[in-house]
Parts: C-alpha cells; sequence; structure tokens
C-alpha cells in the first residue's frame, strides 16, 4: 500500500533526428522518482535538460520509449488519472478567441460540475488569480504575465490533488511571482502535492521539501534542498554604510567590495566580533550580518560543471 | 526495459480496433454501393449531369483537360448505350448528346464517329434510330479529320446501310478512296454501289470490314451478327435458285432439304452460322430454322 | 464521460461561429442564390429549375469549401498552437476530442446550409408564390448535400490529424474528385479488356467514397421524388463510411506526440 502520489519507473524518451530520421536523441534518460502525498517537489535543471519532456510524457501528450509511471496509483495511460491532477504547459497557450471566463467555463465541463458549481468556481478562481476585472476579455488581448494566470487558474479550478505547473514562474514580475508562490503554499497547506519545474532557485528553496535535479536528461540528485547543500558555515557576510564623507577602516578597506557607501566584506567566523568593533569604531551603520553557506545554486552549478559562480558585486535591493 | 511486452495502451487499443473494423466497414461499404447502384439507376441515370448539355462551356470549364474529358463522356455514351439496350427501354435520348460532348471535347478521337455512325442509325432497339444525327456526327468527324479514311467508310455505310442512299453512300466511298491510305478496295466499293445499289454481298463486305477493323466490342457485336445475318440470306438466296431448279425438273416445289439433297443438287451440311439446319417453307422457299439466333434482314422485314 | 465528445463539440461549433470568414462565404453563396433568380428571369419557363439548379449547386460548393477550409485545421491547429497541451491533460480521450471536432464543424455546416436553404425556399417562393409537393426533392437534395459534408468533413479531420492544411487541402480535395467520377472509374472498368485493368477499377471504385451517390441535384430540380430506401441506403453509407474513416483517425492520432 503505497501513498506515492508520483511514481516514475525507467521513463525514458528518443527522439529521431538528423534528416532522415535514423538517430535517436535521448532526451530522458531512465528517470526514476517517487514523489510522496502532500509533497511539494521541485524538478530543476538547465534549458533543454528534459523538465518539460518529463512533464508532457506524464501528460501523456507524448509516448514514453520505455519506463512507466503512475500517479496516485493510476498509470499514466489511464484517462481517469487525469481526473486527480491539474497541468499548467510551459508556455499556456488557450483558445484566443475566448475570453476568460469563457475558457475556464468549458475546461470545467469536462469534470462534471453542474451549470451553478461551474460558475462559481470560475469565478472564485478568477478572483484567486487576480483576473476578475479582465475575466471577459478575450484571451488574444492578454500578456503574458495574465495567459500565466489563466493557466493557474484552469490547472487547479477542479481541486485536484497533484498539481503539475511547468516554469510558473516564468514571465512573470516580482508581485505575480508572489502570487504564484503564494497559491502554491496555499496548495501545499491544502495537503495536494505540486510538481512543478523551474530554473529559478530560490523559489525552490523556499517552496520545496524535496528538489531533483535534471542534467542532460538524466536525474543528477534528489533530496531535500538543505540536504542537497551541506550546512557548513564558510564564514560570515556584513554590510554596512558609512557615514557621508568617511571611509571603512583601512583594514576592510581592500576585501570590501561597494556600491555608493554601501559595503559588503567577508569575513571568518571567529573575526566576525573583532570586526564589527571596528566598524562601530568608525561610527559604520551595521546593515546586516549573515553565515555564509553554499547555496543550491552552488550544487547546481557544480552539478551542471560549471566553475563555482564569483560572487556578485553587492546588490542591496530593498524587498 | 519493458521494449518486449507490449503494452496495453489507448494507442494500441485503437489501432486493434482500426485494423479489424476498417477492413469490415470496407466490405459493408461496398455491399451498400452495389445496392445503392442498382436502386438509383433509375432516378439518375434519366437526369445525368447533362445538366452542363453545353459542350462549349463544357470545354471551357475542363481547364485544358479536355481529351480526359472527352474520355469520360465517350465511356459514359458506351454505358449508357449498353444499358438501354439491356433494359430494352428503346429510347436513347441522350446517347446523341453525350457523343456530341465527347466530340467536341476532343475532335480527334475517332471511335466516337464510328460508334455514333452504328448505334445512332440503327433502329430501336438497338439504336436510337435517327440517321440523321448520325450523318451530322460523322460529319463533323471529317471536319475535323479531313484525311481519316475510315470516317468517310462511316459516312458511306450510314447512307448504304440505314437511309439506301446509293448515290451519296457511293459518293463518299469515292471521297474517302482518295484520301492517303486509304485501301484499295474503297473504290472498287464506291463503283459497285454506284452501279448495282444494294447487294447482299457489298453488303456483307461492309460489315465484315467493319467487324475487321474495330477495337470496338459492341460495334464488332453488332457487326459480326450483320455478317451472321448477311451470309444467312446469301445462302438462303442461293438455295432459293436450287429450288427453282428442282421445280423446273420435278415439276413441284421441294418440301425438304433432304430432297434436294436426294436429287444431287447439293451437298454439305446446309447449317446456318448459328449451327442450325436450314429447313425448306412453304412453296419451296428456303428458311432459317425458327429456333435460330441468326438475324436478318428480310425476316424483320415480315409482319 | 460520454459527453466529453458534445463539451468539443460545442466549442467547436463556437469557434466557427465567431470566424469572419465563415460570415463572407455565407452572404456569397446567398448572393449567388439572389442572382440566380435573375438568371431564371432570362429563360422563361424554366425559371425554377435554373434557380433550384444553381442554388442547389451554390450551397453544395460553399458547403464543401468551408468543410474543407475548417476541416483540415481542425486538429492540426490544435497541435500547432499547443491549446491541445492544456485540453488532453483533462479526463479526455483523444478518440473522444476527434468525435467532438468532427460533431462540432458538422454542427456548424448544418446550421449553414440550414440558412442557405432558407434563402433558396425564399429565393423560390419570391418567384413562384407557391410551395408545391416537388419542393420536397429539394429538401432531400439538401439533406443529401449534408451526407456529402459530412463525409469530406471526416476526411479533411483525418488528414488533419498528421499532415499541414495545404496537403490536407490537396488530399481530401484529390478524394473528393475521384469520388464525383466514380461511376466513370467503375466504367473504365466496364470498358476495358484487360481483366486486371477491370479488376482495379473495380477494386478503386469500391473503394472510393462515391459522391455521385449524393448527387440528386438535377432530379430535385426537377421536382421528382427520391425513394426512401435510397434515401436511407445513402444514410447508412454515409455513416458507415464517416466511422471507418473516424476509427482511422483515432488510430493515428491516438500514438501522435505532440511537439
Amino acid at each position: 500500500m503505497t501513498n506515492a502520489a508520483i511514481e516514475i519507473q525507467g521513463l525514458t524518451k528518443d527522439y529521431p533526428v538528423g534528416f532522415w530520421r535514423k538517430r535517436m536523441c535521448r532526451s530522458l534518460d531512465y528517470l526514476t522518482l517517487r514523489v510522496e502525498e502532500g509533497e511539494t517537489f521541485g524538478f530543476l535543471g538547465p534549458n533543454g535538460a528534459g523538465k518539460t519532456t518529463t512533464m508532457k510524457l506524464l501528460m501523456g501528450l507524448i509516448f514514453p520509449t520505455a519506463g512507466t509511471a503512475r500517479v496516485r496509483g493510476r498509470s499514466i495511460d489511464d484517462v481517469r488519472m487525469h481526473r486527480e491532477i491539474g497541468y499548467m504547459p510551459e508556455q499556456p497557450y488557450f483558445y484566443d478567441y475566448l475570453t476568460a471566463r469563457e475558457l475556464l467555463e468549458y475546461f470545467a465541463r469536462f469534470f462534471g460540475y453542474n451549470a451553478v458549481e461551474r460558475r462559481e468556481r470560475v469565478r472564485r478562481f478568477l478572483e484567486l488569480v487576480g483576473l476578475t476585472t479582465a475575466s471577459d476579455v478575450q484571451l488574444r488581448k492578454f500578456s503574458k504575465g495574465m495567459l500565466q494566470r489563466v493557466g493557474i487558474a484552469q490547472a487547479i479550478l477542479h481541486d485536484p490533488q497533484v498539481v503539475f505547473l511547468d516554469e510558473p514562474m516564468s514571465g512573470l514580475d516580482p508581485v505575480g511571482r508572489r502570487e504564484v508562490r503564494d497559491i502554491i503554499l496555499n496548495l501545499k497547506r491544502q495537503g495536494r502535492t505540486v510538481f512543478f519545474s523551474t530554473h529559478i532557485l530560490s523559489d525552490a528553496e523556499m517552496l520545496c521539501d524535496r528538489v531533483g535535479v535534471l542534467v542532460g536528461g538524466k536525474l543528477q540528485g534528489v533530496g531535500a534542498p538543505e540536504e542537497l547543500v551541506s550546512m557548513e558555515v564558510l564564514g560570515m557576510e556584513i554590510l554596512f554604510e558609512v557615514r557621508a564623507g568617511s571611509a571603512p577602516p583601512t583594514s576592510m578597506a581592500e576585501r570590501a567590495t561597494h556600491a555608493g557607501n554601501r559595503y559588503r566584506i567577508e569575513v571568518a567566523e571567529a573575526d566576525l566580533y573583532s570586526a564589527l568593533e571596528e566598524l562601530r569604531s568608525c561610527e559604520a551603520r551595521i546593515l546586516s550580518v549573515a553565515p555564509l553557506r553554499p547555496s543550491l545554486e552552488d550544487y547546481f552549478l557544480k552539478l551542471v560543471g560549471r566553475e563555482k559562480a564569483t560572487r556578485p558585486p553587492i546588490e542591496v535591493s530593498l524587498v | 526495459m519493458s521494449t518486449h511486452t507490449l503494452k496495453i495502451t489507448s494507442h494500441v487499443r485503437s489501432v486493434t480496433l482500426a485494423v479489424v473494423a476498417v477492413p469490415l466497414l470496407f466490405v459493408a461499404i461496398a455491399a451498400l454501393q452495389a445496392r445503392i447502384d442498382v436502386l438509383s439507376a433509375p432516378v439518375t441515370q434519366d437526369k445525368e449531369e447533362l445538366v452542363l448539355r453545353s459542350a462549349s462551356l463544357l470545354k471551357k470549364l475542363s481547364l485544358g483537360y479536355d481529351p480526359l474529358l472527352a474520355d469520360i463522356y465517350w465511356t459514359r455514351a458506351v454505358q449508357y448505350y449498353g444499358t438501354r439496350l439491356q433494359n430494352r427501354s428503346g429510347s436513347f435520348q441522350l446517347l446523341a448528346p453525350l457523343l456530341n460532348i465527347a466530340a467536341t471535347l476532343d475532335p480527334k478521337l475517332l471511335i466516337v464517329y464510328q460508334f455514333g455512325g452504328i448505334f445512332l442509325s440503327d433502329h430501336p432497339p438497338g439504336g436510337a434510330g435517327r440517321p440523321d444525327l448520325a450523318v451530322e456526327l460523322v460529319k463533323r468527324g471529317i471536319t475535323a479529320n479531313p484525311n481519316e479514311w475510315r470516317l468517310y467508310y462511316d459516312l458511306g455505310f450510314i447512307y448504304y446501310t440505314r437511309l439506301k442512299d446509293y448515290q451519296k453512300a457511293s459518293r463518299a466511298f469515292l471521297e474517302g478512296s482518295e484520301t492517303p491510305a486509304a485501301p484499295i478496295w474503297m473504290k472498287i466499293m464506291a463503283a459497285r454501289v454506284a452501279e448495282n445499289g444494294e447487294s447482299l454481298e457489298t453488303s456483307r463486305f461492309i460489315w465484315a470490314e467493319l467487324y475487321d477493323s474495330t477495337k470496338d466490342e459492341s460495334v464488332r457485336k453488332t457487326a459480326l451478327e450483320h455478317v451472321q445475318g448477311l451470309d444467312a440470306e446469301i445462302a438462303l438466296k442461293r438455295l432459293n435458285q436450287v429450288s427453282e431448279v428442282y421445280w423446273k425438273k420435278f415439276g413441284r416445289f421441294p418440301t425438304s432439304m433432304q430432297e434436294l439433297r436426294g436429287a444431287g443438287l447439293v451437298e454439305g451440311d446446309l447449317k446456318d452460322p448459328a449451327g442450325y439446319p436450314y429447313a425448306m417453307g412453304p412453296r419451296g422457299i428456303p428458311q432459317l430454322d425458327p429456333h435460330s439466333s441468326v438475324k436478318i434482314e428480310s425476316n424483320q422485314r415480315k409482319p | 464521460m460520454s459527453t466529453m465528445p458534445a463539451v468539443v463539440a460545442v466549442n467547436t461549433f463556437r469557434e466557427a461561429v465567431r470566424d469572419r470568414v465563415l460570415y463572407n462565404l455565407i452572404i456569397f453563396a446567398l448572393m449567388m442564390i439572389g442572382g440566380a433568380i435573375l438568371v431564371g428571369e432570362i429563360s422563361i419557363g424554366v425559371h425554377q429549375m435554373v434557380i433550384v439548379n444553381l442554388g442547389l449547386s451554390a450551397i453544395s460548393i460553399f458547403g464543401i469549401i468551408m468543410a474543407i477550409f475548417i476541416g483540415v485545421g481542425l486538429v492540426h491547429k490544435e497541435m500547432e498552437k499547443r491549446t491541445l497541451y492544456s485540453l488532453l491533460a483533462k479526463p479526455i480521450r483523444r478518440w473522444e476530442f476527434l468525435v467532438g471536432k468532427f460533431a462540432g464543424l458538422l454542427l456548424t455546416l448544418v446550421v449553414n446550409t440550414a440558412l442557405m436553404t432558407l434563402g433558396l425556399t425564399g429565393a423560390l417562393y419570391y418567384v413562384s408564390r407557391t410551395f408545391e409537393r416537388s419542393d420536397v426533392a429539394i429538401l432531400v437534395a439538401v439533406y443529401f448535400i449534408l451526407l456529402e459534408l459530412a463525409l469530406i468533413t471526416a476526411l479533411a479531420l483525418f488528414f488533419s490529424c498528421f499532415s499541414s492544411p495545404l496537403l490536407s487541402t490537396l488530399y481530401t480535395l484529390g478524394i473528393y474528385v475521384a469520388g464525383v467520377f466514380a461511376p466513370d472509374i467503375k466504367g473504365v472498368g466496364e470498358y476495358t479488356q484487360s481483366p486486371a485493368m477491370a479488376a482495379g477499377a473495380r477494386f478503386v471504385y469500391y473503394l472510393l467514397p462515391n459522391f455521385h451517390n449524393f448527387n440528386v441535384i438535377a432530379a430535385a430540380a426537377h421536382g421528382e421524388t427520391i425513394p426512401f430506401t435510397l434515401i436511407w441506403h445513402n444514410t447508412l453509407y454515409a455513416a458507415l463510411y464517416v466511422i471507418l474513416i473516424l476509427v482511422a483517425a483515432s488510430a493515428v492520432f491516438s500514438g501522435r506526440n505532440l511537439k
């Protein structure tokens, strides 16, 4: 008796390439993965790694060369499986001659609601994604961000137990992204399983119980974000501001990076308090003190095989 | 992994259904079609797509595929004739228009003129009984193909066989004999027809020539019938002469072929082209066996 | 569950209705029918026959144009535009989708044909000021046109599953034209000397959808009644053939990997 929401076994997809379509290009290589009920799972990977291919295979849009998969115990070949899942494709394309409301009503019809229920649901979910005012505008007039929201709405309006989102944050402004994050968190709170792909690692870190990293069609690592990166503290980071006209303490001047009169410096954990003392003596204003740990991004990049990223220049954004 | 076991996916199910159902459905459809053909014969046959009777309009519409359309109309004409013949309906109203359309679309389709020449002029139930239309059609053919000796022959045929106009027939044969590649006998025929008018031997020659040279099945069939009929007539004529000799000799008419044989006046089988023995009729006039399938003109002239 | 095709059908109908091209075609067809009144004026005595002939031909031609024009994009467009992605994630089987698209377009054609027939009846009434029993033949002819359109739609849909709109149009048109000349193909088989040709022609004759069956326009123009058995047989013929094509389309589409 398993309560795996998603069970993928050796899923493989080959595409014929070349002029005569004789050579095979393997876009997914024996993916084996298991996602439990209620988990929020992040599917990470660079572009072209095979994330969308995986989703399309699970949705039955394309067919596997080998392997099987089950969602909530039902094979992906079983049409009944689709009652319990929601799917938001990577680039949402919908019937542009319909309005948002009409589209959602159309899709809602596939789930057997009566007219009253349908209308109510559509209204509720249009509100949830913030499209109430645009609900009677034809989709061909929608911006990408608005289409993205329609995409989410149509994926969840039938209260599916497992939700598949392919790059849900892409094309959204920060406000939009936060709204999507909130929706995902809400789904999580409702005990639903969320499987989403992204290449925004900070989102993954924040939202996911576990992540899987797909590179070149192969699953490279699976686990909770904090499991994948070590807890080792590499040092402390201090952000400070000097008074107008002054300069930072000489011992720090070379090692610090700055923008305007905002400075950033890394010190060894043992040197933290002496450094703070120095800053206090020149009346610098301490903005933040934080431990340096390897991030998911480091792990990610290491997997992808590139060199460790250099720390980016100081970018203090007011959030 | 699971490449050897066939997963019963929905795709596999669909394909299996298709492989089983499609041939079965095709068989059912074919059977239905056969039934429909039978049912719709009376409805569609008469009011054929002769909605477009105007041949010139058709020519414009055919976008340059005239010869192809001509073949189609020619085929239809043959079919039309064949079905009408079978039904013994006796009316061949659409035959002339169909043939004319074919001729307009492809004036060089010679078989159209020959076919029309024979079957438009033949009297019902074998043909439309319109020798005038036949002449018109063949003359069109001659205008379009002035060096085809065959067409003059076809024209002469109509005048000789159907219209009994031996002058015009002779003239047609003569004109034809002057075209390149015309056979030598055409001139002789012209002369003979002009002199003697109708004769069994000439008629037989004309029909036999048709039989030998045509490629069309219907034409061959009718030509053969006529040749056999004429052979029978010639034989009967000769037998009649023998009968008279017998009368002169014995003072009475012979009552059977045996008597003629007994008198040593004939020998051999005395069978008609269909294989039936000739019989002796009243007053010593030889006749065909009543069961014989051979048709002769004089038979048809009898009331 | 069996209402899935209906859901898709209604939406397909809605899409067609919102497509402006359709209205242009209908208006053009009605203009043709109106023009028929003028043309008929010229040839006295056959006024009605000309109107019926022209009118029914117009309805048939425009119906065919619509059926092919929309039909070849039915599946192809959804695959190209990827609207199928979100649709097929719903609990709908691929064949249900196909049947729904077919039914939706057919519904559109029925509505359009009905409108045009109304126009034709109006034109006839304008000319003759009375309805006759023989006018029933016109309705039968329209019904036959609809059967024809159903077949063409199914064909266009089938090709739409795997080939581009241009090629699908060519294939569908090709089969239609061949089907119109079906009896001539049969004639070739009967006329030819070679038994191989004869067998081949007969085989092709029974294989092709015989569109000639449905052409009773001339009979309708003469006000002839068409026997019920023929109507029934033709309906069955069209139904079986449509089922055949949809089964084949389902087999093709159910294994197709969407890009």
